[in-house]
């Protein structure tokens, strides 16, 4: 079975001189719900970007499903859906049009990505707000309206970058367990969250990035029972087990 | 993806553009038509009476192609340069495109015919205003001509504006090409002048103006003279087109100004 998504040595240096991949190797099986954690400016973010055609890489091989992000351009875009940090989709637009016209550039025609649209709004809890222009709607709803933009050209592997920032614990709630069942029916997720315990829950393989390195990976209690023992407990106050280790990794100490 | 694919991709995004145009048509059509309107009511019926004929027809009659051209050539630039700047930086919903398996060329193309629709209707806009100001007796002696060249030159300076677009870093990018560089060689390309009535290095001067080629073609569509032969103007105009389209399609496929 190929690799949902395998990264091989990948180096990326920005013009300013700001180095932000030191050669990161990563493999995501094929039906994976993984974790993708670390802090702030670790390098998550532009292996994303990377991955997505958003940025470009400095060195090395980013394929998705088998198909390189550069020989194969097409083919590999095809098999994404990304969710982004930030909310980039134009305010006066009506969530039905983004969602549509999001299929429209994957090649699907309005006749079958209207009803699909609808329906997957509809699942998001949106269809009030379908004919509503953008900018009306709350941050959760922002969110979950950049989720169904992301599924409308039934994607393969599904990049999730910070979904839940911002958002409230129920609407976390539901969207964990919309994201969930989508992992259930064989959808691959790359999930990257600043909520370690969900993290901890939901993902079954993960990979912890610090400084543009990948400093720890592998199957999450496979992770958590190699690095439990020696977590840092100088601090005050204590975490779930995987913030622990998060902690522990990702210390300047 | 195939080519009824790349077609459904292509009219997404033309499609979405003309939805937009139309929805904000007070800030798309109707400032150029206001501005031509004056120009009509001052350069053609005030001044124009006083100044007689020019290549053996009256003002007015000689500015409207120079007038239709100056609608097309800045509405087929600012709709491409400010809706691709837009989405770049202040929305970043190019990244909707762009994580799309759409090939850079037919990004290009998208928003290229998107500035050309609106480049070709203010142009026709402003002809009918001027039918109005010439007492409905417009000159025309080719509408093939008029037409093709009106696509091309809005294919032209849409190219140039996406080119803007996809390399402007700030608003002030945006705004500094029209004003100093789009502007003075609008009007120095023989909108409201025969080149002939130049002087000798001034001619020479305008010769490597692109723009004098472009008013040049059209201009014969409508009177049937022109400055050069039409075949130079045609030539002029695909060489241009050819140019701006590597532009664009190196900064895009490279991510020049738009990837990190």
């Amino acid at each position: 079975m190929a690799n949902a998504l395998s990264i091989k040595d990948l180096k990326k240096e920005y013009a300013n001189g700001t180095v932000a991949l030191k050669g990161v190797s990563l493999d995501i099986p094929e039906g994976d719900f993984f974790a993708l954690l670390g802090p702030n400016g670790a390098g998550k973010t532009t292996i994303i970007g990377i991955t997505a055609g958003l940025v470009n890489k400095s060195s090395g091989t980013v394929s998705v499903f088998g198909s390189d992000i550069n020989t194969d351009t097409e083919q590999a875009k095809t098999n994404i859906g990304l969710v982004g940090q930030e909310v980039n989709f134009n305010p006066f637009e009506k969530p039905l049009d983004i969602v549509v016209n999001q299929a429209g550039y994957y090649g699907i025609p309005r006749s079958i990505a209207i009803p699909r649209a609808k329906q997957i709004l509809t699942d998001l809890g949106l269809a009030e707000k379908m004919d509503k222009t953008a900018m009306s709607l709350s941050g959760g709803m922002k969110r979950r309206l950049m989720i169904a933009r992301a599924l409308v050209n039934e994607p393969k592997f599904l990049i999730l970058d910070e979904p839940t920032a911002g958002v409230d614990v129920e609407l976390r709630r539901g969207m964990w367990e919309y994201l969930t069942g989508l992992s259930k029916k064989g959808l691959t997720i790359l999930l990257t969250t600043h909520y370690l315990e969900e993290a901890e829950q939901l993902c079954k393989h993960v990979a912890i990035i610090n400084k543009g390195e990948i400093v720890e990976q592998g199957a999450m209690e496979d992770v958590l029972k190699r690095n439990e023992s020696s977590t840092n407990t100088d601090s005050k106050f204590r975490g779930g087990r995987l913030e622990e280790v998060f902690i522990k990794l990702t210390s300047e100490k | 993806m195939n080519t009824y694919q790349l077609w459904i991709s292509y009219y997404t995004m033309l499609r979405k553009d003309v939805v937009r145009l139309f929805r904000i048509w007070v800030q798309t059509f109707l400032p150029s038509v206001i501005t031509s309107a004056l120009y009509f009511l001052i350069f053609g019926t005030v001044l124009g009476s006083r100044i007689g004929t020019m290549q053996g027809v009256n003002y007015m009659t000689f500015v409207v192609p120079g007038l239709v051209m100056l609608a097309v050539i800045t509405n087929a630039y600012s709709n491409t340069s400010f809706t691709f700047f837009q989405s770049k930086f202040f929305m970043r919903s190019i990244d909707e495109i762009l994580v799309s398996p759409t090939p850079p060329w037919l990004l290009i193309a998208g928003f290229v015919s998107g500035g050309v629709v609106r480049g070709i209707l203010v142009g026709t806009l402003v002809m009918l205003i001027s039918a109005f100001f010439t007492g409905l007796h417009l000159t025309i002696a080719n509408i093939g001509i008029i037409f093709v060249f009106g696509v091309l030159t809005a294919v032209v300076f849409a190219l140039a504006g996406l080119v803007n677009g996809v390399y402007a870093k700030s608003m002030d990018a945006i705004n500094i090409v029209p004003t100093f560089v789009l502007t003075p060689m609008t009007y120095l390309g023989g909108v409201f002048y025969s080149v002939h009535s130049l002087p000798q290095f001034a001619q020479y001067v305008t010769y490597v103006n692109p723009v004098f080629y472009l008013i040049n073609g059209f201009r014969y569509g409508f009177l049937g003279v022109a400055d050069i032969a039409i075949w130079i103007s045609f030539a002029v105009l695909f060489g241009i087109i050819a140019v701006l389209f590597a532009i664009n399609w190196y900064l895009i496929r490279t991510g020049l100004g738009l990837k990190q």
